[in-house]
């Protein structure tokens, strides 16, 4: 119908017909293109989710079946084996206390300890500030792994091996954490901290009730990070632990990995523990995942 | 702004005390940041540099009057002489080496795809498509790499998916073959040139060098594909949701179909996202541990042997603390070193060499 509305309109005028059929068949070919990218989209997503439905459902399989049919979704056999072998033989519980506890720590005093720095380096000028931000950035461009060697040294140097504090203290202050707060704070406008002076308010109570409830974005931002930053932490663990009483989850389950059980591969129990240290990083993902998804934007820059 | 103010305020008739307030609680405030590098990143740093000098041998403190300064003696045990030391380092430079090569231009390029894809204006479900990308991202690489190990056991779900296409997956993790040996013995190659494996490098011949990464380590580039491609697209994400749609549009109205407006209009404008995620792609790929030290301790056949994990080895295991501080510091150079060549190589060029430089990169692509 709309063709034989169209037609004389073309005869008379040739430009207008070529722009509409033209957008029509662009849209038709979008048509065709919606589909295929939904389809496109769809797949790679089950790429990367899949492995994760994988984990979950074999670890409520036995180990046969773990191993017959690694693919399905739903065990033959619905076996709690791993897990009560994880939280009743195994010294798991104690691996999560210990990561809730420095992660406790580290996020409440990230937060507390960088936003104070960020401010100094935003906002209050003193001699060194340019001296104290250089040394920031410095030292953001020390690769992790190099510090392994060096972290081990310095605490057996001042006797904090293998102790909660040894665990902790290294990872208190974060240097991308105080680039992000300094970013912030530059970019709030300065006028309301002004007022609060002006009244007579000192520099750690304009801080700590005006200028910090305002930052609060920018500080979930850093909770996000350095939640998920200790609780996915290795390496400093390594270096700064050996007893079995300060292991924490990212070690103990690195040595369910390689080999401390007994015997065959065992995979429910692996892929069980795996699971279980994963929820705290998910739902804390889920609960600020559109922060997150929204935030790169603001840490690029920072 | 806020320097206008300070000048102002500098210039105004403020009393020096709140000044001098202001400068003292600068210092206050930022103390806990200093002290806390200082102690467990500047001193241990300058500590490590002094224990790589040194013959320390794990044995009291680095710093006692028994240890001895032994000049470059534990970087030239790595870089020459034609020890184990020399051969192990050289075996990890190379599987790290591939790693690199394979890992950041797969994870840069499929970013890229993923947020040019979801970030189409008119997808419906865009937030739960960039939540299934980005959640191995949040994960720890502990619980990813027991997946992994798991995904890629003989009986494991990649090898099951391969067996539908009739393929017989290799044994990934305890194969040590390296994937190019293996294509070009497929196309009849068993022996190496005699050209290959008369010289060498770090105590290793050519042929050793191009073997390719082992099954082990193709795993492992697999996996940092998984877990990195998801920061990277939101990175790209935030940077084409910037980009000025009317240059696009303009383009779009001049007959340039899409292909054509993504490389001459869309990727130019990325330059700089693309620099941050190629930087930080090299940089976090030369430091692989984690992995190595959960699922494979460098093995099958030291092909998953890399710097980072040997220097660890080397150290809290073989007690060769000066050795293992070598290969950090060693392996920290090679980091700045990556960093600067692909700085230079990305630089800002003149506008008529860039247009060149699209032109060659689209013609190659089509």
């Amino acid at each position: 119908m709309s063709v034989t509305e169209t037609r004389p309109e073309a005869a008379r005028q040739h430009e207008p017909l070529n722009r509409f059929t033209r957008l029509r068949r662009q849209a038709k070919r979008l048509g065709i293109g919606q589909w295929a990218l939904y389809a496109l989209l769809i797949g790679m997503s089950l790429i990367y989710i899949y492995p994760f439905l994988v984990e979950v459902a074999t670890s409520f399989k036995t180990d046969t079946e773990a191993a017959s049919d690694p693919i399905g979704l739903v065990p033959n056999i619905f076996s709690w084996a791993a897990y009560s072998r994880l939280f009743a033989h195994s010294d798991f519980p104690r691996w999560f206390m210990n990561s809730a506890i420095v992660t406790v720590f580290v996020t409440a005093g990230r937060v507390f300890f960088v936003s104070l720095a960020g401010y100094a380096l935003a906002r209050l000028h003193f001699r060194g500030r340019g001296f104290v931000f250089a040394m920031v950035v410095g030292v953001m461009a020390v690769p992790g792994v190099v510090l392994l060697i060096p972290k081990f040294l310095v605490l057996k140097e001042l006797h904090l091996y293998d102790s909660y504090p040894g665990m902790i203290l290294p990872l208190l202050v974060d240097a991308a954490g105080v680039f992000i707060m300094k970013n912030f704070f530059e970019s709030i406008p300065v006028s309301v901290e002004e007022q609060a002076r002006m009244d007579g308010a000192g520099t750690f109570r304009v801080f700590w009730s005006i200028v910090l409830p305002m930052a609060r974005p920018a500080l979930i931002t850093i909770v996000i990070l350095s939640f998920q930053g200790s609780w996915n932490e290795l390496s400093h663990f390594i270096v700064s632990t050996q007893s079995p009483e300060l292991t924490t989850l990212t070690k103990g389950v690195a040595s369910l990995a390689s080999g401390q059980l007994s015997q065959g591969t065992q995979y429910p129990i692996k892929l069980a523990a795996a699971a279980l240290m994963t929820i705290p990083v998910a739902v804390m993902f889920f609960i600020f995942q559109k922060r997150i998804m929204n935030n790169t934007q603001g840490a690029e820059k920072g | 702004m806020a320097t206008q103010v300070a000048t102002s305020r500098r210039g105004g008739s403020r009393s020096s005390g709140i000044r001098s307030g202001e400068r003292l609680a600068g210092w206050l405030f930022s103390l806990p940041v200093i002290i806390i590098l200082g102690v467990f990143l500047f001193i241990p740093v300058v500590m490590a540099i002094w224990v790589s000098f040194s013959d320390w041998s794990g044995r009291g403190s680095p710093l006692s009057s028994g240890v001895n300064f032994i000049g470059l003696g534990n970087y030239s045990d790595v870089t020459g002489g034609g020890g184990l030391a020399e051969k192990n380092f050289g075996i990890a430079i190379r599987n790290n080496a591939w790693y690199v090569i394979l890992v950041v231009p797969i994870q840069t390029v499929l970013s890229l795809f993923l947020a040019v894809l979801v970030n189409r204006a008119i997808l419906r479900g865009r937030s739960l498509f960039r939540m299934a990308f980005y959640f191995p991202s949040v994960t720890s690489s502990v619980a990813i790499t027991v997946l992994w190990l798991f995904l890629f056991s003989t009986t494991g779900v990649i090898n099951k998916v391969l067996s539908w296409f009739g393929v017989n997956g290799p044994n990934w993790f305890n194969d040590p073959r390296g994937i190019v040996h293996v294509a070009l013995g497929a196309m009849g190659v068993d022996a190496a040139p005699t050209a290959l494996t008369s010289h060498g490098l770090l105590g290793i011949d050519w042929w050793e060098w191009l073997s390719g990464p082992s099954f082990a380590m193709s795993a492992f580039v697999l996996m940092a594909v998984f877990t990195t491609s998801g920061t990277f697209m939101l990175l790209f994400l935030a940077a084409l949701q910037n980009i000025n749609p009317e240059l696009g549009e303009a383009a779009s109205v001049d007959g340039a179909n899409g292909w054509q407006r993504f490389w001459r209009i869309t990727l130019p404008q990325l330059r700089p996202t693309l620099f941050t995620v190629l930087t930080l792609g090299l940089i976090g790929t030369w430091q692989v541990f984690d992995q190595i030290y959960t699922g494979t301790q460098g093995g099958p056949g030291k092909t998953t042997l890399t710097p980072a994990y040997l220097s660890y080895e080397s150290a809290f295991i073989n007690q060769q603390w000066g050795r293992g501080s070598a290969i950090a510091f060693i392996l920290f150079l090679i980091i700045i070193v990556f960093t600067l060549f692909q700085r230079w190589v990305l630089r800002e060029r003149k506008v008529s060499k860039r247009r060149s430089y699209n032109h060659q990169a689209k013609g190659k692509k089509s």
